[in-house]
């Protein structure tokens, strides 16, 4: 039905079925997509929905398992993203590649297939560029430009090959809104000149702001399609969430909550790098015998937090306080000492160091934790294995031979691996950032049920998560972070996925703000 | 159609221990063709440079000789590379500490006593450290290359020496030739084995021993391997790699320090402008030869150095260019590190799919 209402416009391109799996995970499934000409089309979705994936494979980058793509009615296989730009699809996207020690009109030579003379190349840019109200001064060096100017190169790159369709992966979230405001006057400018936009973004108001249509990817599936204009950013969420309220395993037995175990305190940092989120005034006491939940889209400032609360970025002494000891400028060691327990979002590379073996990955976090891994600065190789063994059994993770290599364990394995070690420690305060992504149910299932039963036992849990079905499952209380701001953390029984939605979509940014 | 590298799961064990063997073998190869191709008898060559000063005793010795700093050096750059701190300088570290060592009998001929050359070591290994920590330093405050300010000094260093053995330094009574005055007994490394080595040989094989043990048994060695594989993973285990870089650095250039203290008190007893042969640079290769393990960096040190005599050996009885023996290391590095990234990565061929524009079927 929603194609009927847009039925007047030229069909630029139309995506049929398209599949794509990766190993067990099925990216998308059967996705149908069809973009107008002129048409400022959003894809929305959770991270992990799929939207990556499908733009990947009409920038060919990805090749489709199945499904086909039709451009301007005929059928193509767009098998690299040069085959793609011949065709007329551009791509901006969400961290540059530029060259930092370059010009503007250097990078863009790079990227163009035949940039011709530098000096007419840099009077196109000059001319291209003011037209479209992104000026750009083509001898500029990229690394004394500010992250606004620097997207402005990507996009004129993009429009100096005078594209049909450009996709823009969530191209504001490096933006200030003034930035983000100039960017929209230049969608609606090429919109009015017939060039199509895919647009990916989480800010729901961006959307419902510039956006003609919509189409929602859920768990890989498109699960809606809309005219963004007849929604609200509520009604948006919810599609975007999934009305659906997964079964609540936690709230059955209510918990024994004691003396608060983990406070933040006003903990406000600055961000590092132009990528990174500044952290602002983040208050929260997590009791004993309860697991907190922090939702939110990522890169709104969870690793950074994070970083705070393990110690790897340090910060003032008095905003954070593990049973009630203050050491927000304490080293990870001190912390873990005091019984804190850390699990990072990137298993490999940060949770564990890919060309150890499992039995050293377990030296790595335990090794001043009173688990007699070291004597008079000897690590005990017969400790660490009788752990990792232990471990192994413990949390039922499955390697091909004994004592392997992080890196050769499944995403599942290992997270249970690295989830495992520091459960074993039986800490008094576990801080988890995406306890269960990439994990197979099996595996997350275990892992949120081994939470569960550690905040029960009288342990503090803070859960980071992107995960609204796995929050409610095992959150007695929730917090949303968005732009590094985080909303009050209310009891789960009071909350629903359209109020985390909002929340998410900049509420509680706007709850900071206001405390 | 075109090559990729594609990481493999799994470091096969085996290839790793091979991988020197089959670089030395490329190597000898790559000799041969040179030998051949600059008109001389390939075989007759490769036994000139690679095994006739294995028959002689005393170029056998003096192989030992040469690879004792070259051992000694390799050891403390390996500690460094295996925490990713590029230190390239070893070169200047070995003459700082060398001069640091000489200024005792040179500042002070008569203080002659027990505790003369054990000073002289201390203070060899003093100045190597001092020199290696610069480069540390604006690598932690100033975010600096290591590579680049490491290499840098090492010109700063070999300026220095040359000053001081035409300058200050220079032996009053020595007609005026660039190089200071002989060092007193006391201050000259005891011969061991009654031949051309000087206890500087045993000195070196215990401390390579003592390192292979701290790498493999110790915290240290864990953190050191950590930082090296995946820094974030060391922060989070609450290992600091500012402090790892001062480490690293420090004990590289106190060992090259050392060396440098012990070349001058052992053969030479005296300063003067050519104190190496490029040692610092030649114990890179001896590093990475060696697996960045000290056991095998004891034999790769004996591998460079018999590139060393052996160079000789093949352009004073074949009259070949004397830059060969540079080229065979350098062909020598060239093939470990080669090998290496096929231990960690596989080639594969890569076709191109036919640009989409023309072609409208899947």
């Amino acid at each position: 039905m929603v194609q009927q209402t847009r039925s007047g416009m030229d069909v630029l391109l139309d995506a049929r079925g398209l599949t794509k799996r990766f190993g067990d995970i099925l990216a998308n499934d059967k996705v149908d997509l069809v973009i107008n000409k002129g048409e400022i089309h959003a894809l929305l979705g959770e991270n992990g929905a799929g939207k990556s994936t499908l733009v990947k494979m009409f920038y060919g980058s990805l090749e489709p398992d199945g499904g086909e793509i039709l451009w301007q009615g005929q059928k193509v296989s767009i098998g690299n993203p040069a085959a793609a730009r011949e065709l007329g699809i551009g791509m901006v996207f969400q961290h540059f590649s530029l060259f930092e020690a370059l010009t503007v009109v250097e990078n863009i030579a790079l990227a163009l297939p035949n940039p011709g003379k530098m000096t007419e190349l840099a009077t196109r840019i000059e001319s291209v560029s003011v037209d479209y109200g992104l000026p750009l001064n083509p001898t500029d060096i990229v690394a004394d430009l500010p992250v606004g100017i620097r997207q402005r190169i990507e996009i004129v790159r993009c429009l100096l090959q005078e594209p049909q369709l450009i996709i823009m992966d969530e191209p504001t979230s490096v933006l200030t809104p003034q930035e983000a405001d100039l960017l929209f006057l230049t969608l609606q400018r090429l919109a009015s000149e017939g060039c199509a936009v895919l647009y990916i973004s989480h800010r729901l108001e961006e959307v419902q702001r510039i956006c003609h249509h919509a189409t929602i990817l859920r768990h890989g599936k498109v699960v809606s399609e809309c005219n963004p204009a007849n929604e609200t950013p509520a009604t948006l969420a919810s599609m975007m969430v999934g009305a659906d309220v997964a079964s609540v395993s936690a709230g059955a037995q209510k918990p024994q909550v004691g003396e608060i175990r983990l406070e933040l305190s006003n903990l406000s940092a600055k961000a590092a790098t132009p990528f990174a989120t500044a952290l602002n005034s983040i208050s929260l006491g997590l009791h004993a015998g309860e697991v907190v939940a922090i939702a939110g889209v990522a890169g709104n400032g969870q690793g950074e937090l994070f970083d705070a609360i393990s110690g790897e970025m340090p910060v003032s002494q008095e905003m954070v306080r593990i049973d009630g000891k203050s050491c927000g400028s304490r080293s990870i060691t001190w912390r873990r000492r005091q019984k804190a327990a850390f699990v990072p979002e990137e298993r490999l590379g940060h949770g564990a160091v890919p060309g150890l073996k499992l039995s050293q990955n377990i030296v790595l976090t335990r090794h001043a934790t009173g688990d007699k891994l070291t004597g008079s600065g000897f690590v005990s190789t017969a400790r660490a294995n009788a752990l990792e063994k232990h471990i192994k059994q413990e949390f039922d993770v499955r390697m091909s031979h004994d004592d392997p290599e992080a890196r050769s364990l499944s995403g599942g394995n290992l997270q249970k691996f690295v989830v495992g070690r520091e459960l074993d420690r039986q800490p008094g305060v576990l801080v988890v950032n995406q306890p269960t992504w990439g994990v197979d149910a099996g595996a997350a299932a275990l892992i949120r049920q081994a939470l569960i039963d550690l905040a029960r036992s009288g342990s503090a849990v803070l859960v980071i998560s992107q995960d609204l079905d796995e929050i409610f499952e095992i959150a007695d209380r929730i917090a949303v972070i968005s732009r590094g701001y985080l909303s009050a953390a209310e009891p789960a029984a009071d909350m629903n996925r359209e109020r985390v939605g909002l929340l998410m979509a900049g509420g509680a940014e706007a709850q900071g703000e206001v405390a | 159609m075109r090559l990729e590298l594609v990481k493999r799961k799994e470091r096969s064990h085996k290839m790793a221990m091979l991988s020197p063997i089959i670089a030395i073998g490329l190597t000898a190869l790559a000799a041969a063709i040179i030998f051949a191709v600059s008109g001389h008898n390939p075989l007759e060559g490769l036994y000139k440079f690679f095994v006739e000063p294995l028959t002689q005793q005393w170029s056998l010795q003096a192989t030992i000789a040469k690879a004792t700093p070259l051992v000694l050096i390799g050891c403390g750059l390996a500690v460094c590379y295996l925490s990713n701190n590029w230190n390239i300088g070893a070169e200047g570290q070995f003459i700082v500490g060398a001069l640091f060592g000489s200024a005792l009998p040179i500042l002070l001929p008569d203080f002659e006593s027990g505790a003369t050359l054990p000073l002289m070591l201390v203070f060899g290994a003093l100045g190597g450290a001092l020199w290696a920590l610069i480069p540390a330093v604006l690598k932690n405050w100033f975010n600096t290359n290591e590579i680049l300010t490491s290499l840098m000094l090492v010109y700063v260093a070999s300026l220095m020496l040359d000053y001081l053995v035409r300058g200050p330094w220079r032996d009053p009574d020595g007609y005026n030739f660039p190089e200071s005055r002989m060092f007193s007994d006391a201050a000259t490394m005891p011969d061991v084995f009654g031949g051309t080595m000087s206890l500087s040989t045993p000195i070196t094989i215990v401390i390579a021993l003592i390192l292979a043990v701290v790498l493999a048994k110790t915290l240290k060695g864990f953190e050191i391997r950590v930082m090296g594989e995946s820094p974030r993973a060391g922060s989070f285990a609450g290992f600091s790699a500012k402090r790892l870089t001062l480490f690293s650095f420090a004990l590289a250039g106190g060992l090259a320090g050392l060396a440098g203290t012990m070349e001058v008190s052992g053969g030479l007893n005296q300063l003067l402008p050519t104190i190496s042969p490029g040692y610092g640079f030649t114990a890179i290769i001896v590093a990475f030869l060696g697996r960045l393990n000290p056991i095998g960096i004891i034999i790769a040190g004996f591998v460079l150095a018999l590139s060393y005599i052996g160079g000789e050996g093949v352009q004073s009885a074949m009259g070949v260019s004397n830059k060969i023996a540079s080229v065979i290391q350098g062909l020598l590095l060239f093939f470990v590190l080669a090998c290496d990234t096929l231990i960690l990565y596989r080639i594969r061929l890569v076709s191109h799919h036919a640009p989409a524009g023309e072609t409208s079927h899947v």
